[in-house]
């Protein structure tokens, strides 16, 4: 058992696993912004009053929604860069981190746009009427009142979209960002077959500790921040 | 009154003895502001709205009355395009209703609206409720907007509660507050789509004296409600709706003393027997 234990302790000193962490928490934290915003606009579009726009963000959510991670992570470095030769860096690491951080971006927006118009549907329609009838139009009225309402109601579920985004950014493997987590515990586990239990404890552990404080964040926000009617 | 408003529905029959002096009591009533022609609009297979035929003159208050379901919020709600018509047209101050985008927007900001259930931005203090309007479609200085809202606030009563919440008021307040909003655009009309319904009783009256002194103050004003006492004193005609049709148009005194119509009658029979 001390053996085990010592065995584990040497991982951590012949492995950067806190590091590998921080590549996802850097992968988290950018995938996060963009598809705020990505998704903001999706959600905008999916409530205009602009029924071509309305089917356009309903298409991109669906397309988006239903095709698996690791297929889009794929084709961001098989697709995009070795067949379309688009590069966004120079340098080799930082092109595979940003087209991982797009590929998370543009998949989880389809999520954001989502929880976005869940939070919409918890504002009344008055609140609409109302600034229509004062003489704003639809992106005012959007910006002023049905959003920051929006975002309000949706705390919960775009905790949820994070913590779900946080978890998948490990798929960045599949986008050739070798210096993450599922990529280390790969050649961990490779290297220490014999503490496979522990590694993998490891991993589990650490998201989990990355998760808890979203989750308690998120649900400590949406009570304080909710809109009193 | 050689002038005199022609009776929409006189080609109708139902108030073809409509009294040439309906609107009498008002003299000095200025040229039409609010016109509806031949204003037809469906939900689904239900006709709401029948061949409406409705002048609205500066600084006139009409009154729609009518039972539920008889078309007289759509009415309201159609007359700033918050309900799109099937038919028909709709003037405010000679300008045909746009149908969207911008120019609807601007003639919106000339419309006033107070609704029954208040709707006041739930996010916003009540003081920015006010000032949001004027700064942010009128583009005014939010120094002179916010001077304006406190003037307004104070005029409804309700000005030390001008850093609340709205849910932190009481209905009443809301609904004054919902006033001042309206008022703070200088709109030319204001609509009132049944303002004291979801009231509590005893705060019915301070909205009504509200909307009295705006009516006594010459306000072009469209209210729809069951207040007969606000109709009787602050009136100047009353429009009885069913079914969609405006069924009769009267003198409000001469509306609810002596209805012509059988359906004003039996309406009229059953909210003033308690």
């Amino acid at each position: 058992m001390g053996d085990y234990l010592s065995q584990i302790a040497e991982l951590f000193s012949q492995y950067d696993i806190v590091g590998a962490f921080w590549v996802n928490i850097q992968l988290t934290f950018w995938a996060a912004i963009l598809s705020l915003v990505l998704g903001t606009v999706l959600a905008l579009m999916r409530i205009s009053p602009i029924v071509s726009l309305q089917w356009a963000g309903a298409a991109y959510v669906n397309v988006l929604r239903n095709t698996p991670l690791t297929i889009i992570m794929t084709f961001m470095v098989l697709g995009i860069w070795t067949q379309l030769q688009i590069s966004l860096a120079q340098d080799f690491a930082t092109n595979f981190f940003r087209f991982a951080v797009v590929g998370l971006t543009i998949y989880h927006a389809a999520f954001v746009c989502e929880a976005i118009r869940s939070g919409v549907n918890t504002v009344p329609l008055g609140q609409a009427e109302a600034a229509r009838a004062i003489g704003l139009p639809f992106l005012p009225a959007a910006r002023l009142i049905i959003l920051p309402q929006a975002f309000r109601g949706a705390i919960a579920p775009l905790g949820n979209t994070l913590i779900a985004l946080l978890k998948n950014s490990t798929v960045a493997v599949a986008a050739s960002v070798s210096t993450e987590t599922a990529t280390l515990m790969r050649e961990m586990i490779e290297n220490n077959s014999s503490v496979i239990f522990g590694i993998f404890f490891i991993f589990a552990i650490g998201f989990v500790i990355l998760v808890i404080p979203i989750g308690l964040l998120t649900t400590s926000l949406s009570t304080r921040l909710a809109v009193r009617r | 009154m050689a002038d005199e408003t022609p009776s929409p529905s006189d080609a109708r029959g139902s108030a073809q003895d409509a009294h040439p002096d309906a609107s009498a009591s008002s003299p000095d009533l200025g040229e039409p502001l609010v016109e509806l022609h031949g204003v037809n609009k469906h939900f689904g297979d239900l006709h709401v709205l029948r061949d409406i035929d409705l002048t609205v003159r500066r600084g006139e208050v009409l009154v729609v009355i009518g039972p539920s379901g008889s078309g007289k919020s759509t009415l309201c709600r159609a007359i700033n395009r918050l309900e799109t018509i099937d038919a028909g047209e709709i003037r405010i101050d000679g300008q045909p209703l746009p149908e969207e985008g911008k120019a609807l927007a601007r003639l919106r900001a000339d419309v006033g609206m107070v609704f029954q259930a208040f709707n006041l931005f739930a996010h916003k203090t009540i003081l920015d409720n006010v000032t949001l309007g004027p700064v942010k479609v009128r583009r005014e200085k939010s120094k002179d907007a916010k001077e304006r809202a406190l003037a307004l606030l104070d005029r409804v009563g309700v000005k030390n509660q001008a850093e609340k919440m709205p849910a932190q008021l009481s209905g009443g307040q809301q609904q004054r507050v919902a006033i001042a909003r309206a008022l703070a655009m200088r709109p030319k009309v204001m609509l009132f789509d049944e303002p004291t319904s979801a009231l509590d009783p005893e705060m019915i009256n301070e909205v009504l004296d509200v909307m009295v002194a705006l009516a006594r103050e010459g306000m072009t004003m469209i209210v729809v409600t069951h207040e007969m006492g606000f109709a009787r004193k602050a009136g100047n005609r009353v429009v009885f709706m069913s079914d969609g049709q405006i069924v009769e148009e009267a003198h409000p005194e001469e509306f609810f003393t002596a209805p012509r119509s059988e359906r004003a009658k039996d309406f009229l029979s059953k909210i003033l027997t308690h």
